[in-house]
């Protein structure tokens, strides 16, 4: 139950190329997230598994039958929309058995099984209200129990938390999570927020311009980045991208370093420079320093290390947590 | 803004125009309800008197009173359920995806734009006559007698008129609402396991309730008042056959001169026209609520 294979799926609209060419296998019960900047046709890859838009070539597998051509309501799958997609003149408990009474199952059996959902999420008190009457939390709520009561063989999601401010964000998607590790139902789930992406996910997959730059669990991106792309994507702040002499050195074209992989010193260190802006999180100070030759670095230091722009401070990268990048781009 | 001083100038500034809409209805009003209350016939000018209700009595027990009830009542549902019907149909056509969408649409509203004089000349000439009229010759094509419409079918043939003037309302209104509908609230529904029926009972219809209620409420009020067609048509013929109350209170302002009598139909005209919108808000009201 739940194994989603594509194998060489592409996707044209008109002139535009939107995905090339795309193998991907997704196992049972997985967490998966599609994550790229916009544009990079990871909501169009949804798309094209939940059968809202026709493939233009290869096959989708959906637990080994060919679901390259079934229309979306056969495919044994459940979509939660950005917009949620609620039905505003029905009530929550309307909506929830929504694809319940269209399957045609019989009126006790709906009961039992939305309230259910319900309990689950949290809403059983809110039933018989309308979709508008509901905070943007409960909306979302709603929308993944109108998924749930379905029993689907997979969950997708498109940029589900988009709409919620950042503090709601956080809650839901612990939610979400939580609602994996109960159902351990196969999830899919597309975001271009980084963080979703490395907090949630079993495995992710970079997306860049309709092609998959790079697939794997969220700590073997971050160690591990196969090219630039991921590397530039994976992790908060952006890791440093270094060209030059320095990278020259360590024999490569483009040398890595992560903010949290740089050591702060003030008075000895490889690099000396001078802090341009410094920002104090509390937990955290990430500083952003005008090195010579090198450009601009970004480092981070406990809360409590005091610098103010204009400070002179050495920093040493940590030479064990170097990417390196050959002039292609790819990691060596 | 909401402070007094505010609203005090936007009351003193609104002032002006609702006094005029004031005055612009309630004149009227009160000559009419004068006049119904007098006895005044053009042809014996000079003799008005006061009569009390008598304009009123003779008026509602005129047997012809009640055909014209029954008539304006279903010429009133006849179109509407036309026009609303059709609407639907016609706007769930023009939503599709098409060569030339721009240029049909245009053409869809056409008749809407042609004044109801002509439309129902061109109906009785051009389609409805019994000798050179196209359904005439359809008829004929197949072998049928040629129908005098405006004589067998006298209130048919306007309610077909006014629904053919007013579909295009009912289609474009519709139409908009149709295309407002959220695309993901498509899409779910389908995800959900919904036919095209089942998306259009359960999501689209419930969708353009709205649309619909506007549409009935705003015919509803020009379609009591129906008067160009029939004239130009069948008179209010044959007998009263075709006779709405707007017709038969022209009958008897100026075919009989009767001022008195017409000024009390015109009143009894309003009382129903007010009945009707009180029963329209009670059924269909709530779904103007935002």
């Amino acid at each position: 139950m739940g194994s989603i294979t594509l194998r060489s799926v592409s996707k044209v609209f008109g002139e535009a190329k939107v995905i090339p060419s795309i193998d991907l296998q997704i196992n049972e019960g997985e967490f998966v997230v599609f994550v790229g900047p916009s544009g990079c046709g990871k909501s169009t890859l949804l798309r094209l598994i939940a059968g809202l838009e026709d493939v233009s070539g290869g096959e989708i597998v959906i637990d080994g039958q060919n679901a390259t051509e079934l229309p979306p309501a056969k495919r044994g799958l459940a979509m939660v929309f950005q917009s949620y997609a609620l039905y505003p003149h029905m009530s929550v408990r309307s909506n929830i058995a929504f694809p319940l009474k269209m399957a045609g199952m019989d009126k006790g059996e709906i009961d039992r099984k939305v309230s259910d959902a319900a309990r689950v999420l949290n809403l059983t008190d809110y039933l018989e209200r309308k979709p508008r009457q509901l905070s943007g939390g409960q909306r979302q709520r709603v929308a993944i129990g109108r998924a749930i009561v379905r029993q689907p063989k997979a969950f997708l999601f498109d940029e589900p938390l988009s709409n919620l401010d950042a503090a709601l964000r956080v809650n839901m998607r612990l939610e979400i999570s939580e609602l994996h590790q109960q159902l351990k139902t196969t999830m899919i789930y597309v975001t271009h927020d980084q963080v979703e992406a490395m907090t949630m996910a079993d495995k992710i997959v970079v997306l860049n311009r309709g092609n998959i730059e790079q697939v794997g669990s969220p700590l073997e991106l971050y160690r591990k980045p196969a090219n630039l792309f991921v590397a530039g994507f994976i992790g908060s702040p952006r890791m440093n991208l270094i060209e030059g002499k320095f990278a020259e050195a360590n024999g490569a074209k483009t040398v890595g370093i992560r903010p949290e992989h740089i050591g702060l010193s003030r008075d000895s260190g490889l690099w000396e420079g001078t802090v341009t802006i410094a920002e104090h999180l509390g937990s955290d100070t990430f500083m952003h320093i005008e090195v010579p030759d090198v450009g601009t670095v970004t480092a981070r230091a406990g809360g409590e290390f005091g610098v103010r722009h204009g400070d002179r401070v050495y920093l040493t990268p940590d030479e064990t947590k170097l990417h390196r990048f050959n002039d292609r781009g790819l990691a060596l | 803004m909401a402070t007094t001083h505010t609203r005090s100038a936007a009351r003193l500034m609104m002032a002006p125009s609702v006094i005029l809409l004031f005055a612009w209805m309630i004149v009227p009003l009160g000559m009419t309800i004068y006049f119904s209350l007098l006895r005044y016939n053009l042809l014996m000018p000079g003799t008005e008197e006061f009569t009390g209700l008598l304009n009123y009595e003779f008026f509602l027990t005129d047997p012809a009173f009640f055909d014209a009830l029954k008539n304006t009542l279903l010429l009133v549902g006849g179109v509407l359920a036309i026009s609303v019907i059709g609407g639907i149909l016609m706007a769930l056509l023009l939503d599709q995806p098409m060569f030339g969408q721009g240029i049909v649409r245009i053409l869809v509203i056409a008749p809407f734009f042609i004044m109801p004089t002509v439309a129902a000349l061109v109906w009785k000439n051009m389609f409805m006559n019994p000798v050179n009229g196209l359904f005439a010759w359809l008829f004929r094509l197949l072998g049928a007698e040629p129908l005098d419409w405006l004589a067998v079918a006298p209130l048919t043939s306007v309610v077909i008129i006014v629904a053919w003037q007013w579909l295009p309302f009912a289609t474009l209104i519709l139409l908009t609402a149709l295309q407002s509908l959220d695309e993901e609230q498509k899409e779910a529904a389908e995800m959900d396991g919904a036919g095209p029926i089942s998306k259009f009972i359960y999501i689209t219809l419930p969708h353009m309730a709205r649309a619909i209620t506007v549409v009935v409420l705003i015919e509803t009020i020009f379609l009591l008042s129906v008067f160009a067609e029939i004239l130009v048509t069948t008179n209010g013929g044959p007998g009263t056959q075709s006779t709405n109350i707007t017709y038969l209170v022209y009958t008897q302002a100026l075919l009989q001169f009767d001022v008195g009598g017409a000024s009390a139909g015109g009143i009894v005209a309003v009382v129903l026209a007010n009945i009707v919108a009180i029963f329209l808000i009670r059924m269909i009201g709530k779904n103007l609520e935002a």
